[in-house]
């Protein structure tokens, strides 16, 4: 088995593979792990190309469909890298009734991008989340990452423009 | 570890705490570190410092104290005394009231409703203990369930404690809990696994969010007590990535449990064996699906199996396997120090003991409480939950997320258990109740959550997959005003077809919120088709075309 896995090159000789590397590592390459690499490719490189798919699933003796279905099949990873900053708007219950459309229609107004979307110039990403668990300050937004509460839409905007501000 | 060495450390926190004279509790749950509680805490340390406290005041973060609206909360022990809204800037006065008056501009009554209608059970020690010390847990009581499980108790006789407790599944199901864990302690083979599964996918409830954040001990300990009662000796935590402060903080718990060897290999010099490992959900809602969740912790897509065989047969690689919901595993522990006969007092005659709810929507205390089962819903919500903020009307309590259904005004009386909300067409579910007032319009209301069972059916069985598009797009009409008679009544169509014929749980009900409202609020549905109107005023219905 090991002379089969030093085969498999890293993508590039970015450090942050190392850390990728020791996600397998510490699940003795087992096939199982698939998703705890996954996992920390899009930590370490905010989301998951084709090199790194290609990597982890040789590295994991995984087929690249299978990689690749995983990685379509759950909302939580990416196939495009993130804008510079993100703004997730929470669609859940809760929000939902307490206004979260309206401040999604606002964020999409203000930014041009529709949700799921990244402005062109790669700077704003305006995504929505099933339920944040924030419940109980509804409607909330996250500003890069950021939990932001009890959001109106005034005070969504200056946040958006915040970063419009920055850019210029 | 043995009994006496566990007493040894909780008294000897004891004995640290009884060297100060204040300890001052500040919620660094999710909810009130959004309100930046983590802030306050700091200014509250800086604080004891420059008056010259540090050595009789205590500046500590606990876990969720329930009441997450009034947030960020700060408690003072030993008086009890509860801030509510408070911020950096309040420090100065709340380390002055230590020795003087409490600060009325920001104390918040603990003679309310809200905290006296409530049972802790499983939120015993939340919002109490600092969630990444298990001392703090042992000083509380905790792991002397599990010692006095495996020293002095039979594998079967834990599961018989459990049976006499009449806990059931607080996933959402009920299934009683004693019988799954017999089903899998007396399935055949010498490798099981327990999973704990804390994927909790529905929008509008985070029971299990903030039992984790703040008493994760008591998860592992629950765990270790069902593995030791199912002859497991591996077990995983599947937990939602979304959740990465309770991801942390079991992190750290899995490290201070290992490092005491409550966790590993021979767990209190007996035979008996176990460690945890966590796996990280990836925002797939079809995975709080047992057997869709066992496929990712496979590694695979989250896809649901046929069942038979169930989880309890041939689960996790084929082994037998053990799955509780985060909530049943907390209520472990209190069953086996205090008996299942005690916990079997409270509650109904088929639902014991209490139930965590999220209380939010339209309600005046939104946060999370527990309750003895068999409470009414008029008492959780106008009497717990303080009503309807102003001064607006209770239209519908919407309870079980995407599974579960809206509960008009009517059942208000009705007593809250797993029996009587099937009954009123609804379900249990994981313990989300989202309060909605007549500002909600409850055909917009199914609409959404057909709108999420239709992005998060898994594709793998076509009712599921088409039916739940074909639905959402007839709600859609409906809402559009441009439905007519016919759509309604495929609708129903539908609703009949996809609960009957789906593969899992996602699919079999994922008509029940249409169900439900068709049901209470048909005059809506029919305000819509017929009149071309939304009686809520949500809906923007196309004009009427001449």
């Amino acid at each position: 088995m090991s002379i089969y896995l030093d085969k498999v090159a890293q993508p590039s000789d970015d450090k942050r593979w190392k850390l990728v590397g020791a996600t397998m590592r510490r699940n003795g390459y087992r096939r199982d792990a698939l998703i705890e690499a996954l996992h920390t490719v899009q930590q370490s490189f905010g989301y998951l190309d084709e090199p790194s798919l290609r990597y982890v699933a040789s590295s994991l003796r995984v087929p690249l469909s299978q990689a690749y279905g995983v990685a379509t099949f759950y909302h939580f990873f990416s196939l495009r890298p993130p804008g510079e900053h993100t703004c997730v708007v929470c669609m859940g219950t809760a929000c939902y009734i307490k206004g979260a459309p309206q401040l999604l229609a606002e964020a999409e107004k203000a930014t041009g991008a529709k949700a799921g979307e990244t402005t062109p110039d790669g700077r704003v990403s305006i995504l929505t989340a099933r339920c944040l668990g924030s419940c109980s300050l509804a409607p909330a937004v996250v500003f890069d990452g950021v939990v932001a509460g009890k959001v109106a839409p005034a005070g969504m905007l200056a946040e958006l423009h915040k970063w419009k501000k920055h850019d210029a | 570890m043995t009994l006496e060495e566990l007493r040894e450390i909780a008294s000897k926190e004891k004995a640290s705490r009884q060297q100060i004279s204040h300890c001052l509790n500040i919620c660094m749950a999710a909810g009130c570190l959004s309100a930046h509680s983590d802030a306050v805490k700091e200014s509250l340390a800086e604080e004891v410092a420059t008056v010259g406290l540090r050595g009789s005041c205590r500046v500590q973060g606990v876990g969720c104290m329930g009441l997450c609206s009034a947030g960020p909360l700060v408690s003072v022990e030993p008086t009890g005394t509860l801030y509510q809204g408070v911020g950096p800037d309040d420090a100065t006065d709340i380390i002055r009231s230590l020795t003087e008056e409490p600060v009325t501009r920001l104390e918040c009554s603990r003679h309310i409703p809200f905290f006296e209608r409530q049972v802790g059970v499983v939120l015993e020690n939340s919002g109490r203990i600092d969630p990444e010390r298990i001392e703090d847990y042992i000083a509380a009581g905790g792991y002397e369930a599990l010692i006095k499980a495996i020293t002095e108790m039979k594998p079967n006789e834990v599961t018989e404690q459990v049976s006499k407790s009449g806990l059931r599944g607080r996933g959402g199901a009920g299934y009683p809990t004693g019988l799954k864990w017999g089903t899998v302690s007396k399935a055949p083979g010498n490798t099981k696994y327990v999973i704990c599964n804390a994927d909790e996918g529905d929008p509008g409830a985070f029971m299990d969010r903030s039992v984790l954040e703040s008493d994760p001990q008591r998860v592992i300990e629950g765990m270790v007590i069902a593995a030791y009662a199912v002859g497991a000796s591996h077990g995983y935590i599947y937990v939602r990535a979304e959740y990465p402060l309770a991801v942390k903080r079991l992190q750290t718990a899995i490290r201070q449990a290992r490092h005491l060897e409550l966790l590993g290999r021979e767990i209190c010099d007996t035979q008996f064996s176990f460690d945890v490992d966590l796996r990280l959900g990836a925002g797939a809602f079809v995975c709080g699906e047992e057997t869709a969740l066992i496929a990712s912790i496979e590694g695979r897509r989250g896809t649901p199996s046929p069942r038979p065989p169930y989880p309890a047969q041939s689960g996790l690689w084929g082994q037998p396997t053990l799955i509780n919901n985060v909530e049943t595993y907390a209520n472990v522990p209190p069953i086996i120090r205090n008996g299942g006969e005690w916990y079997a007092t409270r509650g109904t005659r088929k639902s014991k003991g209490t139930k965590v709810f999220a209380l939010t929507g339209r309600i005046a205390h939104t946060g999370l409480i527990e309750v003895p089962m068999g409470m009414t819903l008029r008492e959780i919500i106008f009497d717990v939950g303080g009503g309807i903020p102003e001064g607006r009307k209770f239209k519908a309590v919407q309870t079980g997320g995407p599974s579960g259904g809206c509960i008009p005004e009517p059942f208000l009386d009705m007593s809250v258990d797993y029996d009587s909300l099937a009954q009123a067409g609804s379900i249990m579910g994981s313990g989300g109740m989202i309060v909605m007032d007549e500002t909600s319009c409850m055909v917009d209301v199914a609409k959404f959550f057909m709108e999420f069972c239709m992005s998060e059916s898994c594709g793998k069985c076509i009712p599921c997959r088409a039916g739940t598009a074909q639905m959402y797009d007839l709600l859609a009409k409906i809402t559009d005003g441009t439905a007519t008679h016919d759509d309604l009544k495929m609708l129903e169509d539908l609703c009949d077809l996809v609960k009957f014929t789906s593969l899992c749980g996602l699919g079999q009900t994922a008509p029940n919120p249409v169900l439900s409202t068709l049901r209470y609020f048909r005059d809506e549905y029919l305000a819509h088709i017929e009149e071309k109107r939304c009686p809520a005023g949500v809906c923007k219905l196309l004009p009427i075309a001449d």
